[in-house]
């Protein structure tokens, strides 16, 4: 039951910081940057040991952002590299997210092609 | 007379300006954000209990971690297409966009508008308008930080 609460008081929070940056720059942020920075920002983040603490204490709150898969990127390719030298700097970021990322390329096209735009 | 009638036009754009400047809505940023918290909190707290129940069925962390990825993942591209997602989004704002969800949202959303151009290279190219981008930053700055733990471990 902790943990659930812990996930939603720190998810919530990423989500606050981001609706803040889009609110207070107005027309300059798009969803579109909103995602490449808390993708980019986490891979910094967990680069520089940051990001695995905050894992640690709110779960789910600190992985399900996408702050969460820049994290993940990061870290498949640090233990990579730890096995297989330069090679895994270039293997380790893909194979620890592969999951995520083929489920959005597939699942995402078949939903663009069985579905239809509304609005 | 050509100047002061210019001055006095000078000086109508201005206040309208200035009008428009007062009458314009501001973004109720107070409320935004507690939708934001609140949408957002309850996605991710959503994603700690798919967590609990896929390692409580024996798979250890990191692939309890991938599972519940992959199933925020179908569950946002099929609200998506049943255009339940972006109605949601209106009053979530950041807390649909920041979680994986927003980014499987967000891939569909910019596919689905091109199947006029084909469903290779109109869909199958504009599903990367919003997933490109997001991969070439995260892809750059992992390689980044595996160059560097290399150079100063060694």
């Amino acid at each position: 039951m902790n943990s659930l609460f812990m996930a939603f008081l720190v998810g919530g929070a990423f989500c606050i910081i981001g609706q803040l940056i889009m609110d207070l720059t107005k027309p300059a942020i798009t969803p579109g940057h909103i995602l490449v920075g808390y993708i980019t920002i986490g891979a910094i983040l967990s680069g520089l040991g940051i990001y695995q603490p905050i894992v640690d204490f709110a779960g789910a709150g600190a992985t399900v952002p996408l702050s969460g898969f820049g994290h993940l990127l990061t870290q498949g390719t640090i233990t990579a590299v730890q096995q297989k030298g330069l090679l895994g700097a270039l293997s380790g970021g893909v194979e620890a997210a592969a999951a995520g990322i083929t489920a959005a390329i597939v699942f995402g096209y078949l939903a663009a092609v069985l579905f239809n735009p509304r609005g | 007379m050509d100047s002061a009638s210019e001055q006095l036009k000078q000086a109508e754009i201005d206040e309208y300006d200035q009008l428009v400047k007062k009458i314009e809505p501001k973004p109720p940023v107070v409320k935004n954000c507690i939708w934001a918290f609140v949408v957002g909190g309850l996605i991710c707290a959503f994603g700690q209990l798919l967590i609990n129940f896929l390692m409580s069925n024996g798979l250890n962390q990191s692939d309890a971690g991938s599972g519940t990825s992959v199933i925020l993942i179908f569950l946002a591209t099929l609200f998506t297409g049943l255009g339940l997602y972006d109605e949601l989004g209106k009053y979530a704002g950041a807390g649909s966009i920041v979680p994986i969800t927003g980014f499987a949202n967000a891939i569909v959303a910019s596919a689905m508008e091109f199947r006029r151009e084909g469903y290779i290279f109109g869909v199958g190219a504009r599903i990367f308008s919003v997933a490109g981008p997001t991969l070439v930053f995260g892809f750059t700055v992992a390689v980044l930080v595996g160059l560097l733990k290399i150079i100063f471990t060694s």
